[in-house]
């Protein structure tokens, strides 16, 4: 007699206990406290924060926890939150050359005013493991604490307005007055998309891929001649503009990580020859992200500059329907889920063609048996 | 840690009520015109994109405390999929949930129609993939919805009769495209092709959600819902060689069930309420017992 | 202004959320089975002379992202306030910007081809008419037919003009694009989606 499985409820139950003991892992040491996750692993929480679009260090902190460390879970942890809220206001434009600066280098100029500041980076660092850190107990006496230097008060000018003034790069990029920013967490896709809906859905896209799509296009398919003019990352205020007192209030602030990429462009029917630009913001520190979207950016405004469609960086309809981790792990990882209803329909199938094919064979056989027997004689 | 006490209050069915009204108004439109593709902003839901977030969603926003509520994956209300979803309704719309197909005024599925007739009180909701019956043939959204705008279903008829020339019938056996109200060409979500008879003329209302790609479609009650055939080679159904194991149906949709390493089978209806209510009724295939 | 402003802060749902469900419901379904009358069971009170069915209905449906248009007297009444501060909807005067469009009794049926139509790619941004009549029933009878009926149906609403046929063919010409009807009197509602054909 066959009993049919039955008891999904209780396997469900059973392996979210062992998740959840996965999860804790062993018992004698202590649980990771949230502070501890957004103090010391600070670049996963940014990740994502920006991914989530959501900037919350704590919440993403704890993202990070409940997913064991896995990215591409807390991202979707953080996102499904973010989506339960309500959207009070929308701000007004981060006025990131006001940031206050904590590093900005600049690729395309030796010395510029503001000056070049390294700020916390891996960049020059040996990639040696560090035994020091092996080791349990505090650091804290071991690692100065970061000393603050005064501000000079000289302008950190962006380098695009450097170039700006001698007419030499383009402008950067203005809608109509009638233009309301898209919102992609509102509005569903359309294509084709405009520029301000691509650097949504590009800052809230996989770093990994947008990382990938982005050294394709230093290797030839859908080059840009790329330099990076500037990378700055540091404290920008968030400002909203409130009608009924009649000026803006500050929110607060964010870290944010901004890359301007400067391209080479030879001019078209349209456009004089002059340099144009490539864009990346993103939340917290991540110059990699930041610096790929740019790269991807400029790749995807090819159209605009006449530029042939080659490569698939310049697709917008594969780059952008496919940026998204969220999405893209839920679709991939659906075909776990049951799916014996449609096999089963394609094993019926597949067994009548193979039938007939056999049977097509078996004939064909029986036909060329007749023939040599036929020689035969 | 003011931000962590605000995170456990979620409104009535999840879905704040902006979001609900904007999935409201995508269902009137997608009824009013059958077949076609509404876009929405379909939200992050608390579980996968691809595990029916755009069927959830959909239910949410038309689910209310009256509803009794049937989630099946497959076909089988205890597939851990529709546990899970189902768990989740009862949880943010403390509804009333049921397995019996007749009961239900809601039904939320992935892959499969019940075989138990629909009524004209019910609601069938489908958790669909890839809304689009033209993506395969045309990966562009742009390229396909102005098909869809010029009645272009051309390249369609193209494929399936391909299938024909090189394998004497159509190969396509689940997700098999429609025709709804004689315009628009539909994907019927990933069914077997056993099911696409079941929507043509049903009196339930059909509502589709497609979450990640932020589609919601429908198919009013008594809507003319046709497979695409060619009158040379008529559109046919999948037809089982041997009846259901448990209850000896010889008219529903079969899983395959590997008994034992060598090469044992049987056959089970994959609707298990359908199953279950014939068992009761007192019919027994040869591998069941009485109820 | 105390006069208006009172109007404008009362008359919403008892329950937000729950009424606002069970009206959609009724609505879908009416929606979905076109020329059946459907009476909703809770009811805004809007200001006259807005009906509690199209109150309802516009608390049901209408917020930020959908702009509506009103008739003149209706923006000129003290409907506009209360629909400004219940929904938040942006009230347009424009017919081609309205996501919805409030019609209250007794006045010229409007011109439905002035409204947005929708386009032949996304034939969905179309405006949607909710316009007041005498009644729903005990006029003349019209048969109905067209997805959501079962074969055919009747309808006999009071109030529909005598051009109203070649309107409505008018605009079922135009398919996939054109208008969709919610025809309301008092506490109640019949859905005609642009695909249901008179029959004469």
């Amino acid at each position: 007699m066959y009993v049919a499985v039955k008891g999904g409820e209780t396997a469900i139950a059973e392996a979210h206990r062992l998740l959840a003991d996965r999860r804790r892992g062993p018992r004698d040491l202590p649980s990771l406290t949230l502070a501890q996750i957004a103090g010391q692993l600070a670049l996963a929480v940014d990740r994502v924060m920006a991914e989530a679009s959501l900037y919350d260090p704590t919440l993403a902190a704890l993202a990070v926890k409940q997913a064991r460390g896995d990215m591409i879970e807390a991202i979707f942890l953080l996102r499904a939150y973010r989506t339960t809220l309500p959207r009070l206001a929308i701000s007004q434009p981060l006025e990131t050359a006001a940031m206050q600066i904590e590093r900005r280098v600049s690729a395309t100029y030796k010395d510029l005013p503001g000056g070049q500041l390294l700020g916390p980076t891996f960049d020059y660092t040996h990639r040696l493991l560090d035994p020091a850190l092996a080791e349990a107990g505090d650091e804290a006496a071991d690692v100065a604490a970061a000393t603050r230097r005064p501000s000079s008060g000289e302008r950190v000018m962006r380098v695009s307005d450097i170039l700006d003034g001698e007419g030499l790069v383009e402008g950067d990029g203005h809608f109509g007055a009638d233009h309301v920013a898209g919102d992609i967490t509102r509005e569903p896709l359309e294509f084709p998309m405009p520029r301000d809906t691509r650097l949504q859905v590009l800052a809230r896209g996989d770093e990994g891929f947008l990382l990938s799509l982005a050294y394709s296009t230093q290797r030839g398919y859908a080059r840009t001649h790329p330099f990076v003019g500037e990378i700055r990352i540091g404290l920008v205020e968030v400002e909203i503009d409130l009608p009924e007192l009649g000026f803006a209030v500050s929110l607060g602030r964010l870290r944010i990580t901004e890359c301007q990429m400067v391209n080479q462009f030879k001019g078209s029917a349209k456009e004089p020859p002059q340099f144009t630009r490539g864009y990346g913001l993103v939340f917290g520190q991540s110059e990699r992200k930041a610096m790929a979207m740019s790269l991807v950016d400029r790749a995807l405004r090819a159209g605009e500059f006449g530029e042939d469609i080659v490569a698939p960086a310049q697709d917008q309809e594969f780059v952008l329907s496919h940026a998204d981790n969220v999405q893209a792990t839920g679709f991939v990882e659906h075909l776990k889920l049951p799916h014996y209803v449609d096999f089963q329909a394609e094993l019926d199938l597949v067994r009548r063609m193979r039938a007939d094919y056999e049977a097509k064979r078996a004939d064909e056989a029986s036909d060329e048996d007749a023939i040599t027997s036929e020689a035969a004689q | 840690m003011s931000a962590i006490e605000g995170i456990a209050r979620t409104n009535y069915a999840y879905l704040d009520e902006q979001t609900k009204r904007m999935i409201r108004r995508a269902i009137l439109k997608a009824i009013a015109i059958p077949g076609y593709q509404v876009p929405f902003a379909s939200r992050e839901m608390p579980m996968p994109y691809g595990w029916g977030t755009g069927g959830v969603q959909v239910t949410a926003a038309i689910i209310g405390p009256q509803d009794r509520l049937k989630v099946i994956d497959q076909g089988a209300d205890d597939t851990t999929n529709a546990v899970s979803i189902r768990a989740f309704f009862e949880k943010v719309a403390q509804v009333t949930v049921t397995t019996h197909t007749r009961e239900a005024t809601i039904i939320q599925t992935r892959h499969r129609i019940p075989e138990a007739p629909l009524g004209e009180g019910q609601v069938l909701v489908y958790q669909v993939p890839i809304p689009e019956p033209l993506r395969f043939l045309e990966p562009r959204e742009t390229e396909t919805r102005m098909m869809h705008a010029l009645e272009e279903y051309g390249l369609m008829h193209v494929k399936l009769y391909e299938d024909i020339a090189r394998n004497g019938h159509i190969a396509t056996t689940y997700a098999y495209p429609v025709q709804v109200a004689g315009r628009y060409v539909m994907d019927p979500s990933p069914i077997p092709k056993f099911d696409n008879p079941k929507m043509d003329r049903s009196p339930a209302l059909q509502l589709f959600g497609a979450g990640r790609e932020k589609r919601i479609y429908a198919v009013p009650p008594f809507t003319e819902v046709k497979s695409l055939d060619f009158e040379d080679h008529p559109f046919t159904i999948q037809h089982f060689d041997k009846p259901c194991a448990l209850c000896g149906s010889t008219h529903s949709y079969l899983d395959e069930v590997v008994l034992d390493d060598r090469g044992g089978r049987m056959f089970v209806c994959s609707d298990t309420d359908f199953c279950e209510e014939r068992r009761e009724a007192g019919h027994v295939g040869e591998l069941g017992v009485p109820a | 202004m105390p006069k208006t402003a009172k109007a404008t802060y009362y008359g919403a749902f008892a329950d937000a959320v729950l009424d606002a469900q069970a009206a959609f419901r009724g609505l879908m379904d009416a929606m979905a089975r076109p020329g059946r009358i459907h009476r909703f069971a809770e009811l805004a009170s809007p200001p006259a002379p807005l009906s509690p069915a199209q109150g309802t209905i516009a608390l049901t449906l209408f917020d930020q992202d959908t702009p509506v248009h009103l008739t003149p007297a209706l923006a000129a009444s003290a409907v506009a306030s209360w629909l400004s501060f219940q929904t938040g909807a942006p009230l347009t005067a424009d017919r081609l910007q309205g996501r919805f469009a409030l019609v209250e009794k007794g006045v010229a049926f409007p011109a439905l081809s002035g409204f947005a139509l929708g386009t032949q790619d996304y034939p969905d941004r179309s405006t949607t008419l909710i316009v007041e009549l005498e009644a729903l029933a005990g006029g003349p009878e019209r048969c109905i037919a067209g997805p959501g009926i079962d074969g055919e149906a009747t309808m006999a609403p009071i109030g529909l003009p005598e051009a109203f046929p070649a309107l409505w063919a008018e605009n079922g010409a135009q398919f996939p694009r054109g208008v969709d009807l919610i025809l309301t009197a008092g506490d109640a509602c019949l859905c005609l989606p642009r695909t249901t054909r008179l029959l004469g």
